[in-house]
């Protein structure tokens, strides 16, 4: 036995003294395993259970509510139209990092020749990001960002300011639906490396309980919503 | 970090009297109540979600074993490592270890109460290895040399001024002439003297709040984003958690999610819930190497089955401590250890022993007020009275406490001698106070007299009175 698994031992074995009288360990691992397979639902807020044009709605607003910044296209060509106006507008350089997202691959850039993109994950001199959203959930206008080439991690934190792609047939009512289409994508018990749940920009209320925006993470986060 | 539980009093009788500590305090009872309370309006459900909330962790702690075999599993499969560590010394062995076989010189962290418990900075530090907190309000007390006084605020006790101040003196190098007088340049000022930290760090420690068996994930809850890095850029990521942390599936922990972020600051979801499985994947371009996993008990196995096992639901949301009087007025320093306020008073006597941390259950009002606003609906006050009842036994209470306890309870467990000696007595107390209608002191319970009255009884005793309204006899 190595000094791992006597501490794991000495750990384990005080829960199960604990826990005293116990079932036979197969009724046991009966019900762990069940609760595990079939991750049952509790309850859910009735906010979000409405059809899906609300869910959106809902979404835009919940987003709104905690500054994130939401703008809206008919289709996957507008995207980078819509990109380069924001980046105007905040007078924020033609310039962008992001991931191997097949989704970006096609978007016609050859027609924004003046918008620099580069791919891969965030450096610290990138300022600004682009990345695609699995999931967004209208309960709380939450995105949810699952890590690979496709979307490295740090295209979520590393840059001042975090434009994310969000299709409107990816938006759900609440956090449970948006599990199950996890697990469609990667399997049942199965994650990405990371899955970021962010709702809206970096804060912080850590000197005298004052509210401020961008303290490590991104300082603006700017959802373009795609379809209707 | 030195235990100064056992000075309770004389700690709160200073934190009373400093007058630096009671302006930052005022800001506790107005901000953090009213943003709860606003964020519970605006959920019918909040109610059954708590009791959910509830009913998940005592399920989960009904077979926490298997549990942890499966949670496990599923984190071997994704390539990382379980580390249980029995102790708070064995915790430190093993993250020590972790850090020197990475050749780590400087590690970042994230947030971890648990990394308090263990008092890993230290133990670092001692080992020439440099820790930097990156929690905005953790990287404060650092460079003030202080412990947090708040579990999830943990520079609630300092005003701006006092960290302008802490800024200036560190941050040697920048513009001596610089304005640093809204907190937003004193946030901006920590965001870019900690990036060069994140980007050099070689291992990187976070807490969690969470651990769900049926994926092997661990879950972090911040604001700031600071977590994320520190556990995305190091080549090396540990997260330090404890043994209660378990939840079953990814529908568990976004149940008590719902929760979590409304009672803490008032925000329906904090910004943001990071879920981490193993190290990087093949063709991952970024995220840790390595993924460790250590699991403190310290203690907690053993209250599993025992009239504390309900404390081991906390989920450290700061709620109990945001709405207790005495928490408001002394502070979280003066609770001398790791956990302040109602929370702390129930689970530091479990940790560190009725001997060093029993004088804290008696730092309540008994008012109920944490309790009430709990969301895993955790009795405190009557574990409180538990403890007390422990502390009683172990005849740590000074003598006239005791003496005046065991002179009650010898009445109070004879009935009719209670009865006739209350009866008697009534009239005695009255007369003693004559026209006020009240009693300056009372032999035995100065402690209660010297900072109230006493109201001289009235008429019949409680007894009496009961005996009558159950016989109908309702006046
Ligand atoms: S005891 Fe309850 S209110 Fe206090 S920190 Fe824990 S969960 Fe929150």
């Amino acid at each position: 036995m190595t000094i791992e698994d006597e501490r794991r031992e000495q750990v384990l074995g005080t829960v199960r003294r604990s826990l005293g009288n116990m079932k036979s360990d197969k009724a046991r691992r009966a019900i762990v395993r069940g609760r595990l397979e079939n991750h049952p639902k509790g309850e859910i807020p009735a906010r979000a259970q409405v059809n899906h044009f609300k869910q959106v709605d809902l979404f835009v607003e919940m987003a709104g509510a905690v500054d994130a910044s939401v703008d809206r296209v008919k289709t996957k060509a507008d995207i980078l139209d819509a990109v380069t106006e924001f980046l105007r507008s905040r007078n924020l350089p033609q310039s962008l990092i992001h991931g191997d997202d097949a989704y970006f691959a096609d978007l016609p850039w050859g027609k924004h020749k003046t918008l620099e993109h580069r791919r891969g994950p965030a450096a610290a001199k990138d300022l600004v990001s682009l990345a695609k959203a699995h999931s967004g959930v209208a309960e709380t206008g939450t995105l949810m960002m699952a890590s690979g080439a496709d979307n490295p991690v740090t295209l979520n934190f590393l840059p001042d300011v975090s434009i994310v792609v969000l299709e409107t047939k990816d938006i759900t009512g609440d956090y449970e639906t948006a599990w199950d289409r996890l697990r469609e994508k990667f399997g049942e018990r199965e994650m990405p490396r990371t899955l970021n749940m962010v709702t809206g920009p970096s804060r912080t209320a850590d000197i005298e309980q004052t509210l401020l925006l961008g303290a490590h993470g991104p300082r603006s986060v700017h959802i373009i919503i795609v379809g209707r | 970090m030195v235990i100064r539980s056992g000075k309770f009093k004389a700690n709160a009788r200073e934190a009373l009297a400093d007058p630096q500590l009671q302006r930052a305090m005022s800001n506790v009872g107005v901000g953090f109540v009213q943003k709860r309370r606003m964020a519970m309006d605006k959920l019918p459900e909040f109610d059954a979600l708590r009791d959910q909330a509830r009913d998940i962790k005592n399920h989960t702690f009904q077979y926490l074993d298997l549990y942890y075999e499966e949670y496990e599993k599923k984190v071997r499969e994704a390539g990382g490592h379980v580390h249980f560590a029995p102790t708070d010394g064995d915790a430190r062995d093993i993250i020590l270890d972790i850090c020197r076989n990475a050749g780590a010189h400087s590690v970042t962290k994230g947030k971890s109460m648990i990394a308090e418990e263990i008092a890993i900075n230290d133990h670092l530090e001692e080992n020439g290895i440099k820790p930097i907190e990156t929690d905005l309000g953790e990287y404060i007390i650092q460079l003030r040399g202080e412990a947090p006084s708040h579990i999830i605020a943990p520079a609630i006790h300092l005003n701006k001024d006092q960290v302008e101040a802490s800024f200036r003196e560190a941050h040697t190098g920048l513009d001596e002439n610089r304005n640093l007088d809204e907190p937003e340049s004193l946030v901006a000022e920590a965001r870019s003297m900690l990036r060069e930290a994140f980007l050099n760090a070689d291992v990187g420690i976070t807490g969690a709040n969470f651990l769900i068996a049926e994926t092997g994930t661990s879950v972090i809850v911040t604001n700031e984003g600071n977590g994320d890095l520190t556990q995305s850029l190091p080549r090396v990521h540990i997260v330090i958690t404890s043994l209660e942390k378990m939840v079953p599936t990814l529908e568990d922990a976004t149940a008590i999610l719902r929760v979590l972020a409304r009672t803490a600051t008032g925000q329906e979801m904090a910004v943001y819930n990071t879920f981490s499985t193993g190290p990087r994947r093949e063709g991952d371009p970024d995220g840790p190497e390595e993924y460790h996993v250590v699991v403190l008990d310290n203690g907690r196995s053993s209250m599993i089955g025992t009239e504390f096992q309900d404390m081991l639901r906390c989920i450290r949301c700061g709620a109990c401590m945001n709405h207790c009087p005495v928490y408001q007025s002394v502070g979280g320093h003066a609770y001398g250890w790791v956990y302040p306020g109602p929370m702390g008073s129930v689970l530091s006597p479990s940790l560190i022993g009725v001997d060093k941390a029993g004088h804290l259950p008696n730092a309540s009002t008994f008012c109920g007020r944490c309790e009430a606003v709990c969301p895993m609906r955790i009795p405190l006050p009557k574990m409180m009275r538990h403890w007390r009842e422990r502390e009683f036994e172990r005849h740590l209470s000074p003598f006239s406490v005791r003496s005046g306890l065991g002179f009650w309870k010898f009445f109070a467990t004879r009935p009719r001698l209670y009865n006739f000696t209350a009866a008697v007595a009534m009239p005695v107390l009255a007369a003693l106070a004559g026209a006020k209608g009240y009693l300056k002191a009372l032999p035995l319970a100065t402690g209660w007299t010297h900072y109230r009255n006493l109201p001289a009884p009235e008429g019949r005793t409680f007894q009496q009175q009961w005996r009558d309204h159950l016989a109908g006899v309702d006046e």
